[in-house]
């Protein structure tokens, strides 16, 4: 991994197109500003991991849900 | 050719029907090759069975019988890895978490299978707006028809 430290204001540059701005920082907190064209695709990692989640509990379907359906 | 089900058994299937998700499912990535399979003729919702293991099976459902105003844009990557040409080719289902009824199931809304028919590809899309899209949607606010 490359480690980079910047100061408020500062910014990286990713490629051509993606640039990643330290606009805020509070505690904590860090509030970026993500400049990427539109077909890059930005998430919060959250997300993907309650999706990876959600996709393994859907797995455990048992088969007696046929039988409901069916007394519907 | 005959396949292993999670739930139907053993079935029959036509090589031709086989759905490609080149990235596989989120947190799933190495089950690529899926077919669609009826499970019922009164509810909007089919089954995605992975060809190769049988306990890789997904209940997913179509979302407009469940949300109305669903919709969603494709990016250009998303259109070119699955080679969408003509919108009419185009099929989204929801992933279903069931739970011990069907009305406290819930649809994945955030994360929609889309499926180009014509070019059987298949893609799991993360849309952007998360706070716009439920990870879990009630299932039992059925709106729209099955059709």
């Amino acid at each position: 991994m490359l480690v980079l430290s910047r100061k408020k204001d500062e910014s990286i540059v990713i490629g051509d197109h993606i640039e990643i701005k330290i606009l805020a920082v509070e505690g904590e907190q860090i509030k970026l500003g993500i400049v990427a064209p539109k077909t890059v695709k930005v998430h919060r990692s959250e997300v993907f991991e309650a999706i990876q989640a959600q996709n393994k509990e859907a797995l455990s379907a048992s088969s007696n849900f046929l039988e409901q359906l069916k007394k519907k | 050719m005959k396949i292993a089900t999670k739930f139907l058994g053993e079935v029959e299937i036509i090589e031709k029907d086989i759905l490609m998700f080149e990235q596989g499912l989120l947190g799933l990535e190495d089950h690529k090759r899926f077919v669609l399979l009826p499970i019922s003729e009164e509810h909007p919702l089919v089954l995605l069975q992975s060809v190769e293991q049988v306990e890789i099976s997904f209940v997913v459902a179509y979302p407009f019988a469940f949300k109305k105003d669903y919709s969603f844009d494709l990016s250009e990557e998303d259109l070119e890895q699955l080679q969408i040409e003509n919108e009419e080719d185009v099929l989204t289902y929801s992933v279903v978490t069931m739970k011990e009824t069907l009305q406290d199931s819930t649809i994945n809304l955030l994360a929609p299978l889309v499926i180009n028919l014509d070019k059987k590809r298949g893609k799991q899309i993360v849309l952007q707006d998360n706070k716009a899209f439920s990870l879990r949607y009630p299932m039992q606010t059925l709106e729209g028809s099955a059709k």
